[in-house]
């Protein structure tokens, strides 16, 4: 009997834990888009964001100049880069065990000048994998394990680049 | 002995949950009372600028926007956002934050008085004014209220209007903004904005009100039109070829000559990471290019560029080649922009024509 009764409150008192975690995990809840702004301009943002993605583990693979597309083609535009990068490994292994996954790779962020400022913004993974949750069989502990840690990668990025000019 | 140990057990385990509903409790009050600064700089700045001058959001710390807007607002507008138009609706921010950074947003011009406005309703005649608006009005913002085109302000890339025009008949809009808000600014108009006061626009008090009570009527029809929103739901467009890899990289190059895309490069999957001679020739790259569409997309929301210009993925699995791309319709969504929604569309339909095309 008296056992039960630890038991029980035992359970009362983590409900009250759970009930007071859970404005934190809204407050923690994903941004779809993650955006950063930099004060500093975009060469010098471009430089710091290029060595945080290093930082952080993984390999830029292509730097893609979309505001050069645009000038050559006429169009007048302030600078804007979407810079790619992965790990190798995975660039290598994720295509050949979720096909669905490859037009997300690599990874990409983008930056833009916003005149004297410059701005990124990146597409949440937890975002992108929301659409694969929603389908019970393609559920996967790995593949939510990996999502996660993209997203958790390219926030520390974005929040690098803020904190670190 | 057993029922000690069971009393020591009982109480380290309350002491514990009681030290954690402390430490939790700090840690809520102290995210709670975090400076109005700080919230705006970690939630607003981004779009708004680090001191409200604006950028993909429209500016804050205009005179004139601040001496016109109420707090209940401000308060209404960063709660509830506004759907289809980019701002995103803060749902997790608590009533002292959101007061914390109406109190920080107003710091920037300490001698504006705050207006304070009844939240009477005006009785006007909505039909005479949806006259008086469509002929007035709607030049800017757009029929039915739907606002300006574009994002907000500063992104440096040339804009046709340097201020988009609110979307006044937004629903979320309507439920922050007061009648009698709504009529003193049409009545004084904004001077650092392309809105003229009524008198400049040859209305009468009554023309005024009789726009004010259409737009109210807005509010209502607008709910109807919420179902548009609907997006599909994967996030990614997949086509099965009947050709070989080679066949559907070139395939693919037909294809988006005959939708006007520029073919920009391919590459395999891997370029970048390994050595030439050690890339995978099992998934490919496909880069192609509508650089009148991604001009136009651009403007609309700059962010879009996170998955523009267009890109296929083709993958050999065993002996199937999947034709991929992002699906444009899914990630709009992202974005909280009915005007991107339409290129979004574009988009979408025009990946699949090529898709399909290159694969059949």
């Amino acid at each position: 009997m008296k056992m039960k009764n630890v038991f029980y409150r035992l359970l009362l008192n983590s409900f009250v834990v759970v009930f007071m975690l859970s404005p934190l995990t809204l407050q923690a809840e994903h941004q779809q888009i993650i955006m950063g702004r930099s004060s500093e301009a975009f060469p010098e943002t471009m430089s710091i964001l290029q060595e945080e993605i290093k930082k952080a583990g993984y390999t830029i693979s292509i730097v893609q100049r979309v505001d050069i597309g645009l000038t050559g083609m006429g169009f007048k535009t302030d600078k804007y880069r979407v810079v790619f990068f992965g790990k190798s490994e995975e660039i290598e292994q994720l295509p050949k065990k979720y096909p669905e996954l490859t037009p997300y790779l690599p990874l990409a962020i983008s930056i833009f000048a916003e005149e004297e400022e410059t701005i990124l913004t990146a597409m949440s993974p937890g975002f992108i994998e929301y659409s694969y949750v929603k389908n019970p069989d393609s559920s996967d502990a790995e593949l939510h394990a990996i999502f996660q840690r993209w997203q958790k990668d390219i926030e520390s990025i974005i929040k690098n680049v803020e904190h670190l000019e | 002995m057993l029922q000690n140990k069971r009393r020591y057990f009982l109480q380290f385990a309350s002491l514990t949950l009681a030290a954690l509903f402390l430490s939790l409790t700090i840690a809520i009050a102290a995210a709670d009372t975090q400076s109005g600064e700080v919230l705006f700089q970690n939630q607003c700045a981004v779009c708004h600028g680090n001191e409200g001058a604006g950028g993909v959001g429209v500016p804050l710390n205009l005179h004139d926007f601040l001496s016109t807007t109420s707090n209940r607002y401000l308060h209404q507008t960063i709660k509830m956002g506004r759907p289809g138009r980019i701002m995103p609706a803060f749902h997790t921010l608590s009533e002292t934050q959101i007061q914390s950074i109406i109190q920080y947003i107003r710091s920037w011009r300490p001698a504006v008085v705050i207006p304070e406005y009844s939240l009477d309703l005006i009785r006007g005649d909505a039909e005479k004014g949806q006259a008086v608006y469509d002929s007035t009005c709607a030049n800017c913002h757009r029929e039915k209220g739907i606002g300006g085109k574009g994002t907000g302000v500063t992104f440096s890339r040339p804009r046709d209007a340097e201020l988009i025009a609110p979307a006044i008949g937004n629903p979320a809009f309507l439920a922050a903004a007061s009648d009698q808000m709504i009529k003193h600014i049409i009545m004084t108009g904004r001077e650092s904005t392309p809105m003229d006061s009524a008198m400049a626009m040859g209305l009468k008090e009554e023309d005024v009100d009789n726009v004010v009570t259409y737009l109210r009527s807005l509010a209502e029809t607008d709910a109807q039109q919420q179902i548009k929103h609907s997006h599909r739901d994967d996030a990614v467009l997949v086509f099965e070829s009947s050709y070989s890899i080679e066949e559907t990289i070139e395939n693919m190059k037909r294809a988006s000559l005959g939708h006007n895309f520029r073919y920009v490069r391919e590459q395999t999957l891997n370029h970048g990471f390994v050595e030439k001679e050690q890339e995978s020739k099992d998934e490919y790259l496909i880069y192609f290019c509508n650089f009148n569409f991604l001009n136009r997309a651009l403007l609309v929301d700059p962010r879009i560029g996170m998955f523009l210009p267009f890109r296929a993925t083709i993958v050999k699995k065993e002996d199937t080649i999947l034709v991929m791309t992002v699906n444009p319709d899914y990630l709009c969504s992202l974005f909280n922009n009915d005007e991107l929604k339409q290129d979004c569309d574009y988009m979408s339909e025009r990946y699949e024509a090529m898709l399909e095309e290159s694969t059949f």
